[in-house]
Order: C-alpha cells, then sequence, then structure tokens
C-alpha cells in the first residue's frame, strides 16, 4: 500500500484556514522558514481513504480475540469515546481557574477516590501518563521519603524478581537507584531463600507484580513483606495485573506502600496502538506529602488543584495529567460499580478455563491454578518439530486471532503469555483453544505451515533483521523521485537550481 | 453487567472442565489475610443511560463558553472532523502496540509516516512514534544528552515553559543531572549568556516560540550551545513550523515539542503527545518505539519496530528509558491534521495566527494597554501589561464572556500585571475586539 | 551460517568469548555457541582504539534484533585495533566467528591472565551444561 506522501499531489489540500482581511506580520529573516515541509497535499476525501485503508490492515478488540499477555485487551465501551467528546470535557483548557472546571475537578476527585478503595491505600496522584511512568514517579517518592529520614545515601538498592517487565529495571536506572535482582522458586514465587540474603539496611525497597507475569499469585507474600518492612524498606506494586484481583484482594492489605494502576489496562482506556495510557499511583499516608503538583484538593462541596506541597517531588508530566483517560476509565468504573469483583473473577475463569483445556498440548512451567493469565511453552513443539513460540504465535493469525505475548517473561523459554480477559464469550474461548490444539498437531505434522506463516494476512512474515541493520525510519523522498509528488517537485526544484 | 457475555451454565462447564466446585476456589493460592471480604465501597453500577447523563452533569459544571485566549502551552485550535473519524476506527482505536507487524501494518505505516511528518517540520534525521507530552520530551532529551556527551549539566532558559522546567528539575535527580536556568531579558535569553552557562553543559534547552510567545534569536542560542559543546535543544510549537524554520536548519541536535496543536482538543490537559527528534547521530540513544521499513518474505515493502535493543523489555536496567506506552494514537491526530493542512495549510495557519495575534497587539495598545516585551516579535501569543493585578484584569474580563488569558505572575515575580494572551486562527476579529473591550 | 566448532588453539572464557594468543598481543571474539545464542547480529558496538580493558569486564556490546550482550574481555590490555569489517558487516561474527569474525586485538597487561582461562575441552562442558 501506498504512503500518504506517495498519494500526493502538489496544489491539493484538504482543509481551508480562515483568512481575516488582515496584514500579516512580517518574520526576521533569519527566523523564517526557507523551505516549506514535504507535507503530503490531498483533498479531505483522499486523506479519509488512506487511513481507512490503513485501519483495514490492523487488528484491534473489535475486530477479534487478543490475549496478548501482560496488556489486558479488554472491551473499550463506545460510551466512553462519546462521553470523552462532551464539550464539556473536550474544551476546557487545562489553565483555567479552577472554578471554571468543578465537574473536571470532581471526575478527579471521585477516580481518586475509588482508586484507594480499589488499592486499600491512602492518597492518590492521578498525574502519571502511563504505568512505567508510574514507577519511576513511585521510585521518587521512596527517594523523597528517605532523603526526609535521611536514609537516601544509606538505600540504594531495589529488589526485582526476574519475571518482572523489562520497565522495572530501567525505572531503577532512571531514579538513580541499583538493581539487586532475585530468582523465582519452583512453584513460581519469589525465592524467599534468596531473598533473604540480599535484603538488608541498604534496601530501598521491592518492585513486584502480584500476580506475577507468571499469571501466579505470590503464596508468601506475608513474609516478604515482613522481610522488606523489617529492615524499613517500603514496597512497590506493579499494577499491570492488577485486573486479577479487583475487590479481591487489594494491594495496601498485601503490605504494599506505592502501587500504580494502568488505566488502559484495568480500567479499558483503549490502547490506540501503543497509547495513550495512564499511570495513577496510591501511596500510604507516609508518602502523602511527597506526591507530585497539583493534588485534587477538596473543601467542602468545592474542589480545587493544590500547589502547595513543600515536600513534593515536582511535576513528572504537565497539569494534572491525561484527563480524557480518567473520562473512560471513571465511566467504565462507574459501569460495573462493586461488580468489578465480578469483572476480575470472569477474568481468573476464563484463564483457568483455557488453561485446564491447554496444558496437555503444551508445556506448562508452572502447574498451579492461574490468575487472569497463564504462560505455556513451546520447548517441546520445538525439540521435537522444530517449531517455536513465533512459529505458533505467527500461525495463530491464520486462525484470526491476535497471537499471545510471547518470549516473556525471560526465564520460560519458548514462552506464550496468554490473558483472555473477562470479555470474551465462551464460544470466543473454544474456538481460540481449538485453534490451538489444532496448531500443536500441525506442529507434527505440517511444521512448514507454521513456519512460513502468516499466510493470510495483509503482509507475511517480515524481515526484522534487514529493518535493524540498515535503519530507514522515515520516507526518503530523494530516493523515490519516479513517485508523483513532493519528492518530484523537490527533485526538479533542485534541476532547476 | 453487559460487558460481560458468560452465562450460569457458561461458568458451571468451564468450572467442571477446571475441577473445582466454584469460583472462589480458583484465589485459594492468595493467603486469607490478605483477602478482601468486603463489597467493594464505590456507587451501585449505571446503565449506559444513566452513565450519560451523570456524565453530561460532570461535563456541564465546567465553563466552556468563555472566548479562549488562553495558551500557555496548550491551545484552542481547531480539530478537523476526519480526525475523529479515524481515531474511532476500532481497529486502530482498540489495538495495543504492534508488537506483531502482520497483525499491525495499520498502526506501523502511520507511526511511520508520522515520524516522516516531524522529521520534515524539525529538519531532524529521526522522530520516536511519540512521547507523553511537551513536557517528558524534554526530561527524555536530557537523558540523552548526558548519554551522548558523558556530561551532567543541563543548561534550560527561564523563557522555556515552567511546566517543561519542572518536569525537567523532577527528573534530573535520578538522571544525576544539575539544571541551571539562564534568564531572561527583556522577554528573551542573550546568547552570551547562554554561552557562559553552556561551559562543560549536556544540553542547551531553549523554547521558541518561548513561553512569553517572543521568537527567540535561535540560530543564536544554538550556536553558543554548540560552541560550548553541548547539544543544542529546542522545543517548538508545531504549527509554527510552516512559517518558522526548522530546528535542522540552525544547527540544533534534537528538536522536541507539544504536539496538542496539531490534532487534538485540550481537554483539561491531556492525553496529547510530545514530539522528540533528532538527528541520526543520535538514534541508538533515542528513547521509545521507533518503526523502521523492511521488507516481508515475498520482497513486499512492511514496517516493523526496529532498534528495539534500545528499549526496556530487552535492554533492562541499561535501556535508554523505561517508556513503553506513549501516545501513538494522539500522534495520529496529528498527522491526519497535518495531512489535511499540507505545506500550504500549514504556512496558511501559521499566517491566520500572526495575523490576527498581530491586531490583538495593535489594538490593545491603541487601547492604551501596554505590551510587556514591545521590541520582541512573537507568533501566536504575546504578554500584556493589563495595568492591575492581572488575576483581577482576568477575573473582569470572563464577566464579560472572555477568558483572556494566563496570569504570568504565576510563574514570574515581577509580572505580575501581564496577561499572557493566545490567539489561534479559531479567533474571528470580532472576538478580538471584545478582549480589548474586556481589557480595557 | 556457520557450524558448530570451538578450535584447540583457542582460549575460552565462560561468558562465551574467546583469546587468541600472538607473542604479547591477543585477538578476541564470541564464540560460535554465542552467536547461535544471540542470533544474526545487526550491531557492533566497539570500544575505542586506546582503552583499557580489564579481564572479566565488558568492552563493548554485539547486538541481535531480540537481544543485546555484552562482550567480556577474558584478558586486560589496551585495545590496539577493532574490526571494522563486523563495524560494518556484523553478520561477519555469525558467519566465520573465529575468522574474520574477530572483534578487537588488545596488548596484554597481564599474560599470566592466560592460566585462568578454559581450554576447548573444557569451555564445550560449560556449553553443553547450560
Amino acid at each position: 500500500m501506498k504512503l500518504i506522501y506517495e498519494r500526493s499531489q502538489a496544489g491539493r489540500r484538504g482543509l481551508g484556514i480562515p483568512k481575516p482581511d488582515l496584514p500579516v506580520p512580517e518574520l526576521p529573516a533569519s527566523l523564517r522558514r526557507a523551505e516549506p515541509p514535504r507535507l503530503p497535499e490531498l483533498a479531505e476525501p483522499e486523506v479519509l481513504r488512506h487511513f481507512t485503508e490503513l485501519s483495514t490492515r490492523n487488528f484491534g478488540i473489535d475486530t477479534g480475540f487478543y490475549p496478548l499477555g501482560s496488556c489486558t485487551m479488554k472491551y473499550n465501551p463506545r460510551i466512553n469515546e462519546r462521553l470523552v467528546g462532551l464539550p464539556g470535557f473536550a474544551n476546557l483548557h487545562p489553565l483555567v481557574e479552577d472554578d471554571a472546571a468543578q465537574g473536571a475537578l470532581e471526575l478527579e476527585w471521585e477516580l481518586q477516590e475509588i482508586l484507594r478503595e480499589v488499592t486499600g491505600l491512602d492518597a492518590v496522584s492521578l498525574q502519571p501518563a502511563a504505568g512505567s511512568q508510574g514507577e519511576l514517579t513511585g521510585l521518587m517518592l521512596f527517594r523523597a521519603y528517605f532523603q526526609d529520614k535521611g536514609e537516601d545515601e544509606q538505600r540504594r538498592k531495589i529488589v526485582i524478581p526476574d519475571t518482572a517487565h523489562g520497565t522495572n529495571p530501567a525505572s531503577v536506572t532512571m531514579a538513580g537507584y541499583e538493581l539487586t535482582p532475585v530468582k523465582t522458586d519452583p512453584r513460581g514465587n519469589i525465592d524467599v531463600e534468596d531473598l533473604r540474603g540480599k535484603v538488608d539496611e541498604h534496601t530501598a525497597g521491592l518492585m513486584l507484580t502480584n500476580p506475577s507475569t507468571l499469571g501466579l499469585f505470590d503464596e508468601n507474600i506475608e513474609e516478604i513483606r515482613d522481610i522488606f518492612h523489617g529492615v524499613g524498606a517500603l514496597m512497590y506494586y506493579d499494577g499491570a495485573n492488577l485486573n486479577a484481583v479487583c475487590g479481591i484482594s487489594r494491594p495496601g492489605d498485601m503490605g504494599f506502600d506505592v502501587v500504580h494502576i494502568n488505566l488502559h489496562k484495568t480500567f479499558s482506556q483503549p490502547h490506540g496502538g501503543g497509547g495513550p495510557g495512564g499511570g495513577p499511583i496510591a501511596v500510604r499516608a507516609s508518602l502523602e506529602p511527597f506526591l507530585p503538583v497539583p493534588v485534587v484538593a477538596r473543601d467542602g462541596g468545592r474542589f480545587r488543584l493544590d500547589y502547595d506541597r513543600p515536600k513534593s517531588i515536582g511535576k513528572v508530566r504537565a497539569f494534572s495529567g491525561p484527563f480524557g483517560v480518567f473520562v473512560r476509565s471513571y465511566a467504565f468504573i462507574r459501569s460495573y460499580g462493586p461488580a468489578l469483583r465480578e469483572m476480575s473473577e470472569v477474568a481468573v475463569l476464563n484463564a483457568n478455563y483455557m488453561l485446564a483445556r491447554l496444558k496437555d498440548a503444551y508445556d506448562l512451567p508452572f502447574d498451579r491454578l492461574c490468575m487472569h493469565e497463564f504462560v505455556l511453552s513451546t520447548r517441546s513443539l520445538k525439540r521435537e518439530h522444530g517449531v517455536s513460540a513465533l512459529d505458533v504465535a505467527k500461525r495463530l493469525m491464520d486462525y484470526g486471532f491476535h497471537p499471545p505475548t510471547v518470549y516473556f517473561p525471560l526465564i520460560v523459554p519458548e514462552a506464550l503469555m496468554i490473558e483472555p480477559t473477562e470479555s470474551e464469550a465462551k464460544e470466543t474461548l473454544d474456538r481460540f483453544i481449538d485453534a490451538m490444539l489444532a496448531i500443536a498437531q500441525e506442529a507434527a505434522e505440517e511444521p512448514e505451515l507454521l513456519h512460513d506463516a502468516p499466510h493470510e494476512r495483509p503482509v507475511r512474515r517480515l524481515d526484522e533483521v534487514r529493518a535493524a541493520k540498515n535503519p530507514i525510519v522515515r520516507f526518503r523522498f530523494d530516493d523515490h523521485p519516479t513517485e508523483q509528488g513532493s519528492g518530484d517537485r523537490q527533485l526538479e526544484a533542485q534541476k532547476g537550481a | 453487567m453487559s460487558y460481560l457475555s458468560l452465562t450460569d451454565d457458561d461458568r458451571e462447564q468451564m468450572l467442571a472442565t477446571i475441577g473445582v466446585g466454584s469460583v472462589e476456589e480458583l484465589f485459594r493460592d492468595i493467603p486469607a489475610a490478605v483477602r478482601y471480604d468486603r463489597e467493594l465501597a464505590i456507587a451501585p453500577a449505571l446503565t449506559e443511560s444513566e452513565l450519560q447523563r451523570h456524565m453530561e452533569e460532570l461535563a456541564g459544571k465546567n465553563v466552556v463558553d468563555e472566548i479562549c485566549f488562553l495558551g500557555a502551552g496548550i491551545y484552542d485550535h481547531y480539530v478537523p472532523a476526519v480526525v475523529d473519524a479515524v481515531l474511532q476506527r476500532g481497529e486502530l482505536l482498540t489495538a495495543y502496540t504492534p508488537y506483531q507487524p502482520e497483525m499491525s501494518q495499520g498502526v506501523l505505516q502511520a507511526v511511520f509516516e508520522y515520524q516522516t511528518a516531524i522529521c520534515e517540520l524539525t529538519g531532524m534525521d529521526v522522530s520516536n512514534a511519540s512521547g507523553y507530552d511537551g513536557s517528558t520530551v524534554a526530561a527524555d532529551a536530557c537523558f540523552v544528552a548526558k548519554h551522548a556527551t558523558g556530561r551532567s549539566k543541563i543548561v534550560i532558559t527561564e523563557a522555556t515553559s515552567p511546566q517543561v522546567r519542572q518536569v525537567v528539575k523532577t527528573y534530573a535527580p535520578g538522571f544525576g543531572l544539575e539544571v541551571v536556568e539562564v534568564p531572561h531579558e527583556g522577554g528573551v535569553t542573550d546568547p552570551q549568556r547562554v554561552r557562559d552557562a553552556a561551559e562543560g553543559a549536556a544540553a542547551v534547552i531553549f523554547q521558541t516560540p518561548n513561553f512569553f510567545g517572543n521568537l527567540e534569536a535561535a540560530p543564536e542560542l544554538a550556536a553558543a550551545a554548540n560552541d560550548a559543546g553541548a547539544m543544542p535543544i529546542a522545543h517548538v510549537d508545531i504549527v509554527s513550523l510552516g512559517v518558522l524554520e526548522a530546528p535542522g536548519n540552525y544547527g540544533c541536535a534534537m528538536a522536541i515539542g507539544e504536539g496538542q496543536s496539531a490534532g487534538n482538543s485540550m481537554s483539561y490537559g491531556g492525553p496529547h503527545y510530545g514530539f522528540l527528534a533528532a538527528r541520526s547521530d543520535y538514534i541508538r540513544r533515542l528513547p521509545g518505539r521507533i518503526v523502521g521499513e523492511t521488507v516481508d518474505a515475498s520482497g513486499d515493502r512492511g514496517y516493523v519496530l526496529t532498534l528495539q535493543t534500545r528499549e526496556q523489555h530487552i535492554r533492562r536496567e541499561k535501556a535508554t528509558s523505561n517508556i513503553t506506552t506513549n501516545q501513538t494514537l494522539l500522534a495520529l491526530a496529528g498527522l491526519v491534521h497535518l495531512s489535511l493542512l499540507g505545506p500550504q495549510g500549514l504556512r496558511e495557519l501559521g499566517e491566520t495566527c500572526l495575523a490576527l495575534s498581530g491586531y490583538a497587539k495593535e489594538r490593545l495598545t491603541a487601547a492604551g494597554l501596554a505590551l510587556a516585551f514591545p521590541a520582541q516579535s512573537t507568533f501566536k501569543e504575546f504578554a500584556v501589561r493589563t495595568g492591575r493585578n492581572a488575576r483581577e484584569a482576568l477575573a473582569a474580563a470572563r464577566q464579560q464572556g472572555v477568558y483572556a488569558g494566563y496570569p504570568l505572575g504565576r510563574d514570574y515575580p515581577g509580572l505580575d500585571d501581564a496577561l499572557l494572551v493566545a490567539v489561534t486562527e479559531k479567533r474571528t476579529v470580532e472576538e478580538i475586539d471584545r478582549l480589548v473591550e474586556a481589557l480595557a | 551460517m556457520s557450524t558448530e566448532s570451538y578450535p584447540e588453539d583457542l582460549l575460552y572464557h565462560p561468558e562465551h568469548d574467546w583469546a587468541r594468543i600472538d607473542g604479547d598481543e591477543a585477538v578476541l571474539g564470541i564464540t560460535w555457541h554465542a552467536q547461535d545464542a544471540l542470533g544474526e547480529l545487526v550491531h557492533y558496538e566497539p570500544p575505542n582504539v586506546g582503552a583499557s580493558v580489564g579481564k572479566d569486564a565488558s568492552y563493548g556490546e554485539v547486538e541481535s534484533v531480540k537481544a543485546v550482550s555484552d562482550l567480556i574481555s577474558p584478558l586486560s590490555g589496551e585495545v590496539i585495533e577493532v574490526n571494522q569489517q563486523v563495524i560494518d558487516a556484523p553478520e561477519t561474527a555469525n558467519d566465520d566467528p573465529y575468522g574474520d569474525g574477530w572483534l578487537i586485538r588488545v596488548r596484554m597487561t597481564q599474560p599470566d591472565e592466560q592460566s585462568q582461562l578454559l581450554s576447548a575441552a573444557d569451555y564445550q562442558r560449560v556449553v553443553e551444561s547450560e
């Protein structure tokens, strides 16, 4: 399919601009644009068709089943899209005086109250723009807390299990901490013996996803809490898997001091092919003074943004956060009410049902009941038939499904991480399971079918080595002189000159 | 619950297949002491029509009918209807990050086209797929500069947005960076002072048009940074780049900014997107996703996430950033808007902003108000002295239905009487006349 | 791609690196096993000529599409040459890991460190136990 730059024809345009009958002030010559940017030139219908065609080459939750482990690809209700577009939300400037934003502030306040309840913690900041920014913010709070106690220089280490998302260690570095990795035991829990030897008065805290990226709830969570709190260290809960435990178990009750919530996972903000997201954090009262500014405060029936927080770490993002994400997640939560518990129960039921039906056809590294997701391995298929997790993933596309997460967590070779979410009908789960079983059979009988997959997508398997070796990361107008449009004109301009 | 499909029969069958007697049993690995045994204290569920009514009530408590001259980083530009139509395509809206390229050619190609547009606008070689907003991309750029230069000082002009400066200062201690601010003089930054401050610095970040709306002597500021071996990083207004020179064409190493003005409504501050572009020398140090062109098994062109070894899921604690989720959908909105505008439309958009804001300056001074920085050239925003506390002037103007601007005293002592007034292409001559009336 | 082999005339480091001793100099590279585990290499980040490298410390990186690996030096020394051919075509280290795919040449500063390295047979046992 053509790039939009290859559809361009000089002289076309897709949007008129009001032209008041006024002089245009002259810009200083040294600051004036010399050559126009080569943006595409198309009339409006062609712009719409281009992007519509692009959409047909993409797969979303609206298209079909999307069991991408750890990403919680649940239904995104359409009412929420209508609500975020209400003029009272969409046209509100973030710097208006508080009296002009009472509805927005009330919504933020109410969302904070709900997140406090779901996490079992005392105070919330909605500011972080995504889960990984929530992590970084949480670690900044750790540092501010220990600085306040005069212990920041002493406490330099953050403990992270080997099953963690890569964001955890990356956040540790960005916050200026050092990483202490800890192993996973044969049941898929943190190896408590390994842990004991690594936690001491130099430890600032733990970062843990619970249930873990293996989809397993850490059975020793109370012991782990005692180890960290016993040396005065803090506990960070990576909320990537919160969808397993809403109303069932709360991070605050597990002993965690800071939690981030991925609003684009648990609370249904559509992920838009890579974002937006939202990563609010909830904290224990002892960390509240350090939260980013502004904080949403309530005085009686009025709401305001409070900037007067002398111990605050500062700001991690402009304004009070990605407000449109809050609108959608708040609407999603209000649609469920206390039945958020049922949401998590069904997510866990769906995952266990799939696990029960698939565990004989694939390797199961940790044979336990799972939570909202589970990890299989194609290790045996690889050994016996030369078929990798990637081959299985690509073949699933031919059956009309988005593949699960592959090759993660890192401790499971040939991993397939499957998260159905609560949104799916049993028939959909069955169709996917049947496809997985059929593929296991194909792996034995016709492995080439898998190696060559996908066969039914707009493109076949893509050459990632070529892309990385010689990166082409923008359209090169000058390499496409035969194309119509801007490239042509540029070339002619050069010839003319 | 209408978002759930399982019937009671389904549940019974599924539990039987699993081999447990109840849903409760599925949670047996959770120790009893950390179970939550009460009902969540959340208001009862609303049906869709009840939800619509509730949210309309909340939205109705916000005031959005005053004529908007408020900017200061977020602007009331027009968002074309085609943007909404594209963003509501479920295949794009409800997709995750394109980890499986064969399922995601639509998003991947769109990001490639977005990267191309950002490179064209900024005069850079490479753009990432977007950052969270115009403030966090500045912090990202500091991380790039630290590792590219091995230096640990960041210089930022005081005339850069206070939101941006505050985010940079919040990130800096974790990065091991010291932040030095260079004060403005008469609303712009003196290149010589930048040159002095840049000695030993990793980067110099300056905004142009700056927070006051004034055009900095950007080429001189970039030269001052380069002269000291620091990376010049320009923070620019995306819709100004049809009329203002691209940072890549006056010696900058990186260009960053807030993308909201292209394709995004104000939405009380987000979600929006930040753009981040650089010279090719820095490609392996960039944070975030980058899409690259390649071919498939048949030799046909296609797109993939590339140079992923920079990223957290592979390089973990040594990654160039922890970013995973970015702002792809909002960046797509920007691409659609820019595609509708084309080079001609973007230039006209800039010219209309220039013309209308020029008219506003002229009328306000004719009415007896003084510009805060009369000697400076501006783009779409300028500072005007109201002759009294600017918050009072603002309150009075709002009484007449005009949201006249941003009181600069909030961030800049000594400018307590100044309002920062933004004029986009959506404003009319009549509305500007009402602004003048309201402030005069 | 090459076939599995571990030449007898090289010394090995358990982090899958090899050294070929040449008087007071040594040529360093990664083993067949290392390049096989990484997959096709797409990038080689070499040290600067003149830099000093320490035994067991990282002197650079190699990358495939999905993995990045530190290059661990088997010996201490000063870098006197880096292999431009691998910078230009990183897959050379896949195709010929012990020949054209060498990575750096060092002048040894602690030649007695050689005694701590593994023979081909010992290294092969390390590979088999993984």
